[in-house]
């Protein structure tokens, strides 16, 4: 196939071909972290995960729209706050879902996938009472459209660096957050053993109400930034939610070294076989791998030894 | 259809002052001119339909929630203005149209049940709905079973044909076989890639598109590439489409992925003031989504466009914005289901009865002069003569009109050569 082509051109559609499976990584290590936080730590399956990246998308649109109309000049700026706003409103839902809902459910973990379906159900229509049926359109500001010119036949996407810089940035976050701060070791202390948590004083009630906050608010982060790449609309939540599943199951529950090195596997096999095959064969083709590598490992790639 | 051109521009109160005028002949010709104005029930509707002295009922069956509701909400709209504008221009053989409006919630067997209970509990005269071709093939069976009548606005596949339905969208060759030739012709394009989403109607749209391309237009395709509905990531599509240079990039990607589609395509420096673009899948209200900063310049093949200057559109673009907002587009379909009740009432008074029978067999050859994409005729086959136009987006997410073809062109749900 490769036969017509000069070694110019195949040269740099592998650099661009590399860029594409990196930035699919990133999206993927994006989709999935505040999940990993949720599902890994608190073993809560949340369904919903998809619908509260899109109320971060649709915070984003807000505020695009905010500045358009009172603040022009500082357009070009806005996406940052978008994020922090966006943070703030899905992690605030988060915090208030676990105190009306997940709570009571946290002795059946079975029940929290049914009750957060139903919660993604709500919420989907909830958007599309408040802002209409169709999709929205988020203008983004001049400098994060288009690519970097690097060569004359080598492009590299800004959007696609701008959501690498942010996983990499948020990523190093969260590890620090759970392995380095003293919140994060009382949140790996309610995981390990909740009982003996609480009895040497943490609070596991406060734990678990900002961890699940924590993700969801990561969540809608993602939420904010996919507005880049994809659509915003009552549903596009589902568009998310097998993908993000799939790396969160397959790293190995409770690891975030496992949800990275899940997310760089799936990403890199998805994207060279898609170069290769068509679109549609290359997701069955890593799905089976998956699914093969799951029947041989059922605690996925990297496991954390746990008493239980 | 001057009439209406006037209605859409008045006041609400000057309507409905209006309206109640119109109907007051109506009353005081009851007792001498009733039997010539509004032909007896008995006479009219001999298969037991929900048809009274003052009223007929159709249904509506589209999705109001679900992942389509995204597209069906522009089509139960433009259904019920011509409900409306036809009640304020006296009915059909003199009755109002009454609807009930059921909701599909984008599941098939649900549209099925839907539409049983619309034709054997409520016995509605015509159905408007369905949009996908997964819907309406659910709805197919139900609706020749129980002789209903279902008028369908989408652009599909082609391939079926019934006597039941009305298809006021146009079938896959009509849509796409003249903006092929006006792209080769126009853009001396040699070399094609498609892209679509991995279901039936890319997949048979697209293989028509071939066989024209390699058998008609002596043309190349250098990539038919097929993704997951839903599927968010185009980098490694758009990386082959960068190695192969194509002349033409045809697409049918639909939903939530078309948004990602352009947005990834312009971002990776794909400029489609230079890059040809032709699409089947993009319309006024799919641009609402995309963004129209990204999918400016591409053309997209269809039978109407919002901005088209006739007066029969100006009047229903500022009717339809006056009863749903300045700020709603109107897109091809939404078009299409409009005609849905318009043709039901002409061909309902060319038939000069509301039986379904008689109905199907009316309907070839009845006409719509005032349809906003222009003259229609319905054909023997059950699908509307209509003309194919290709559009240029603009960065206001309207499309401009760059080329229409002179003749109606004639639908063909099996094409000879192309399967």
């Amino acid at each position: 196939m490769f036969g017509d082509y000069s070694l110019g051109d195949l040269g740099s559609i592998f650099v661009m071909q590399g860029f594409a499976g990196l930035i699919l990584f990133s999206v993927y290590v994006l989709m999935a972290l505040g999940l990993a936080i949720i599902f890994g730590q608190m073993g809560v399956i949340n369904m919903a995960h998809g619908e509260f990246m899109i109320l971060g998308a649709y915070v984003t649109w807000m505020t695009s729209n905010f500045f358009q109309a009172y603040l022009p000049s500082l357009f070009a700026g806005y996406f940052f706050l978008a994020m922090i706003l966006a943070f703030l409103a899905s992690g605030a839902l988060g915090m208030l879902v676990e105190w009306a809902l997940i709570r009571h459910l946290y002795k059946r973990p079975l029940d929290t996938l049914l009750a957060t379906w139903g919660l993604s159900l709500m919420l989907q229509q909830a958007y599309r009472s408040v802002f209409g049926a169709r999709e929205v359109g988020v203008e983004l500001p001049q400098w994060m459209l288009g690519s970097l010119h690097v060569t004359d036949s080598i492009e590299v996407p800004i959007n696609g660096v701008f959501v690498m810089c942010l996983t990499v940035l948020i990523t190093i976050g969260v590890a620090y957050v759970l392995y380095m701060s003293r919140w994060g070791r009382q949140v790996r202390a309610v995981v390990q053993n909740r009982i003996m948590a609480g009895a040497v004083g943490i609070n596991t009630e406060k734990v678990d109400r900002l961890t699940f906050g924590l993700g969801c608010g990561i969540a809608g982060v993602a939420g904010s930034a996919f507005t880049m790449i994809g659509s915003t609309g009552p549903t596009s939540g589902q568009l998310y939610i097998v993908d993000t599943f799939l790396v969160v199951v397959f790293g190995g529950a409770a690891s975030l070294l496992g949800t990275i090195a899940s997310a760089f596997s799936i990403s890199q096999t998805q994207s060279t076989l898609e170069f290769f095959m068509s679109g549609s064969m290359a997701k069955v083709l890593t799905l089976l791998a998956v699914v093969g590598i799951l029947m041989l490992r059922p605690q996925g790639l990297f496991a954390l030894k746990v008493r239980k | 259809m001057s009439d209406e051109a006037n209605k859409g521009l008045l006041s609400p109160l000057r309507r409905k002052l209006l309206m109640g005028m119109a109907a007051v002949p109506a009353i005081t010709m009851l007792p001498r001119g009733a039997f010539a104005q509004a032909p007896a029930t008995s006479a009219v509707n001999t298969t037991g339909l929900a048809v009274t002295d003052t009223e007929v009922t159709v249904g509506i069956l589209h999705s109001a929630t679900g992942t389509m509701a995204i597209s069906e909400t522009g089509s139960i709209q433009a259904e019920k203005l011509a409900i409306e504008q036809i009640n304020a221009a006296g009915g059909v053989l003199g009755r109002k149209i009454k609807f009930i409006q059921e909701d599909g919630a984008s599941d098939w067997p649900t549209f099925a049940e839907k539409a049983k209970k619309l034709l054997v509990n409520d016995k509605v005269a015509a159905i408007m709905g369905c949009w996908t071709s997964a819907s309406r093939k659910a709805v197919l069976p139900v609706v020749e079973q129980y002789n209903g009548m279902l008028y369908y606005p989408t652009f599909y596949e082609g391939l079926e044909q019934s006597k039941n339905v009305i298809y006021t969208g146009q079938e896959a060759t009509q849509q796409i076989l003249a903006g092929l030739n006006w792209i080769a012709k126009e853009k001396g394009a040699k070399s094609f890639f498609f892209i679509g989403s991995d279901y039936i109607w890319p997949r048979t749209s697209n293989k028509i598109a071939r066989k024209h391309v390699e058998n008609v237009l002596k043309g190349k395709v250098v990539g038919e590439e097929y993704y997951p509905l839903g599927n968010t990531q185009f980098n490694s599509v758009i990386n082959k489409i960068k190695l192969t240079k194509p002349d033409v990039i045809f697409t049918d990607v639909v939903g939530g992925s078309n948004v990602a589609f352009y947005k990834q395509l312009k971002a990776a420096g794909i400029d489609l003031s230079k890059q040809a673009l032709l699409t089947i899948s993009v319309t006024e209200d799919e641009i609402d989504g995309i963004g129209g900063e990204n999918i400016a310049g591409a053309y997209a093949c269809m039978k109407y466009f919002q901005s088209l200057d006739n007066a029969n559109n100006k009047a229903f673009v500022s009717a339809f914005k006056k009863m749903w907002g300045e700020k709603t587009v109107i897109g091809d379909v939404t078009q299409a289901a409009y005609l849905g009740p318009w043709l039901w009432k002409l061909t309902v008074e060319k038939a000069g009865s509301f039986d379904v029978d008689k109905i199907a067999a009316a309907s070839p050859g009845v006409e719509f002069k005032g349809a906003p994409e222009g003259y229609v005729r319905i054909h023997e086959n059950h699908h509307l003569w209509s003309k194919t136009r290709v559009g240029r987006a603009k960065l206001d997410g309207q499309f401009e009109l760059i080329y229409e073809t002179a003749d109606l062109v004639e639908p063909d749900p099996f094409p000879k050569g192309y399967q």
